[in-house]
């Protein structure tokens, strides 16, 4: 779903949030290096990167729990750069569980509605309405030591979606959750987020969890945003090496740019943006975009073929002892026996050649 | 299988029966002999409860049971105040000045209490030119005598709550400084702060060397006293004290039992319900 057919109603719930040249060092070390990121109304961006590169620091000034060193952050026009963590009105669900010990569910979700002054009765109902949203209305009473793990993150999720925050920060929710948890969990965080509408910044290391749930990826590398786009286009169309290889599986093919054209394995293929524009360089190409088949003249061996289910990855030695990893239907795959030989294509609409 | 455990568990219990008899046996032999010395007509037969009437008759022994609780109240009251708000602050705001902090709450254990007392005593002369000779004003050298021991009490209790995260949920949901750390980290600390307290009521009633040194009539110097002169009331009034402060841990593990019971009462399996 994208934000385009999304319910008006839903829509005018979000507000813009801008990060404009945002710059913090720890020392020497540059965690945000002039970090500039614009989400839509009702939008959900995901911030993509390796562990360290100031996706957390990003998320927590713009929470105002950390302070820029310079830069500014805009929330709905207003300029929030200076405005205290208590009053900027964020809905926050951090990686570490953080309920509160000493109290119940409801009174987790009722807290922030507590500081605003509610009555009891308008607490209660929004409290049951909001874990009805997350699918929890019949654990009110119980307290966080007694709830899973995702159970407690979703709890945390009501209770930051509670006091109808003008935008929702969450900073690697899932990272605590075993596999299956966490497959479900995103998706029925995306599913609230689409919802209540409200703007919404995630924070994830994982970039399938990225590319599945997300308006768009924002990709981060050492503080700096590298691209920012879709997920198709972020997976079709990588803009740098970085994002090309940090985003999905890629192979480097030696290859050469010849009349606006890489030339690798025997085939031409068209260049995508930012590629080079002549001589040498690795072509990077998905394993998908790999074709391995036993007709043809043979100009590779299997190494090894994994079972992934639907799909299976196959391992092959090309003449010149560089290994190239393709992604087969596993009714293809099955055919291919282990020393094999077999003939490796490349079969991409376009390749990104980075410098060697 | 099941026999076997059915025979572990009653060994067992059975080693816990006994080791419970033992430590019942350790511990009320020497407060039954105290309680019989006490009750015991000196140099005849029958029994008396005149020590313990002094309790409350001897004006001396009365004013020093007054000023040893009011000393163990104030001590604990400044202690708590001085001690929590500022070791909060410093795990949330100031984390690089925790081991100055530690350094100082400490350093109380590692000077013998003669060599403070020495010092303290030129301070005193300050003190009570200043604040009057009140024995109360003991209370500044008992704080300085609790510290160390709430302090651990405390970082105990702090160092089992992730503190930081809960501290920002609260904030990022609205909460100032004051509510933080009313409202979301003092409940989870709540048993650390008591058996701080604990310590500095325990401490407090046991104390002898400063106040013999500084020359004030608390209860533990004026047992001292007695114990020279009037044996019995001596040991009536330290078995008062003892009992006092075995009510109080009882009081206490009480407090910490209830939660664990409730903790257990519908704990769900866990990765059973996500
Ligand atoms: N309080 C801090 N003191 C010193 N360095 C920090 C602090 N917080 C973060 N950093 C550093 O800043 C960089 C970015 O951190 P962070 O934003 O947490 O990364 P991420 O969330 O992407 O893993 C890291 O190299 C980290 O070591
Ligand atoms: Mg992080």
């Amino acid at each position: 779903m994208t934000v385009t057919d999304r319910t008006a109603a839903a829509r005018d719930a979000g507000v813009g949030v801008s990060l404009v040249d945002l710059r913090r060092t720890y020392g020497s070390l540059h965690a945000l290096d002039g970090l500039s990121l614009d989400i839509a109304p009702g939008e959900m961006v995901v911030l993509l990167g390796p562990s360290g590169c100031g996706k957390t620091t990003a998320l927590r000034i713009l929470a105002g729990l950390d302070h820029a060193d310079a830069g500014s952050v805009i929330v709905g026009g207003q300029d929030m750069t200076r405005v205290p963590a208590n009053r900027r009105d964020m809905g926050m669900v951090f990686q570490a569980y953080s309920l509160f010990p000493h109290m119940t569910v409801r009174d987790n979700v009722a807290f922030g509605l507590r500081l605003r002054g509610q009555d009891r009765a308008r607490r209660l109902e929004r409290c049951r309405e909001m874990l009805d949203l997350v699918g929890l209305s019949d654990l009110e009473g119980r307290y966080a030591h007694q709830l899973s793990g995702g159970q407690q993150q979703r709890v945390a999720l009501a209770r930051a979606l509670a006091v109808e925050p003008s935008a929702l920060l969450l900073d690697e929710p899932l990272s605590a959750l075993d596999a299956k948890v966490r497959v479900q969990l995103r998706e029925e965080i995306r599913r609230v987020q689409v919802d209540v509408g409200t703007t919404t910044l995630f924070v994830t290391h994982d970039q399938e969890e990225a590319l599945a749930v997300a308006d768009r990826v924002g990709v981060m590398n050492a503080g700096r945003l590298d691209q920012i786009a879709s997920p198709v286009e972020l997976y079709a169309r990588p803009a740098t090496r970085f994002v090309a290889e940090f985003v999905g599986l890629s192979n480097r093919v030696p290859a050469r740019v010849e009349g606006g054209r890489a030339v690798l394995l025997g085939t031409r293929v068209p260049l995508l943006e930012g590629s080079e524009t002549s001589g040498r360089g690795w072509a990077l190409v998905r394993p998908e975009s790999v074709h391995v088949g036993e007709e043809g003249e043979p100009n590779a061996r299997v190494v090894s073929v994994a079972f992934l289910g639907p799909f299976s990855r196959v391992q092959c030695r090309l003449a010149d002892g560089q290994v190239m990893v393709a992604q087969l239907p596993s009714s293809t795959a099955v055919h291919l026996a282990q020393d094999a030989p077999v003939r490796v294509e490349v079969r991409a609409e376009s390749v990104l050649v980075v410098p060697e | 299988m099941r026999a076997d455990a059915t025979r572990g568990s009653i060994a067992w219990r059975v080693v816990r029966a006994v080791a419970l008899l033992a430590f019942a046996v350790f511990f009320l032999v020497p407060l039954l002999s105290m309680a019989d010395f006490s009750t015991r007509v000196v140099g005849g037969t029958g029994r008396t409860a005149q020590p313990w009437e002094n309790l409350v008759q001897d004006p001396m022994l009365r004013s020093s049971i007054v000023t040893s609780l009011l000393l163990a109240l104030l001590t604990t009251v400044l202690m708590l105040v001085l001690l929590t708000p500022t070791m909060i602050w410093v795990r949330l705001r100031v984390p690089a000045a925790s081991r100055l902090v530690e350094f100082l709450c400490l350093l109380p254990l590692t000077v013998p209490p003669l060599v403070i007392v020495v010092g303290i005593s030129n301070v005193y002369a300050w003190v009570s030119y200043l604040l009057g000779n009140s024995p109360l004003t003991l209370t500044f050298a008992y704080v300085v005598l609790v510290l160390p021991y709430a302090y651990r009490s405390l970082d105990a209790a702090l160092g089992s709550i992730n503190v930081v995260t809960l501290a920002e949920a609260a904030r990022s949901l609205g909460a100032g400084w004051t509510t933080v750390i009313v409202r979301v980290v003092l409940p989870n600390i709540w048993p650390g702060v008591t058996s701080a307290a604990f310590v500095a009521v325990a401490l407090v009633l046991g104390e002898y060397t400063f106040a013999s040194l500084l020359n004030f009539e608390t209860l533990p110097y004026v047992i001292g006293l007695l114990g020279k002169s009037d044996a019995p009331t001596s040991t009536a009034a330290s078995l008062a004290v003892l009992v006092l402060a075995s009510l109080l841990l009882v009081a206490l593990t009480f407090v910490g039992r209830d939660n664990r019971r409730e903790s257990r009462r519908d704990k769900p399996s866990r990765g059973a319900l996500t």
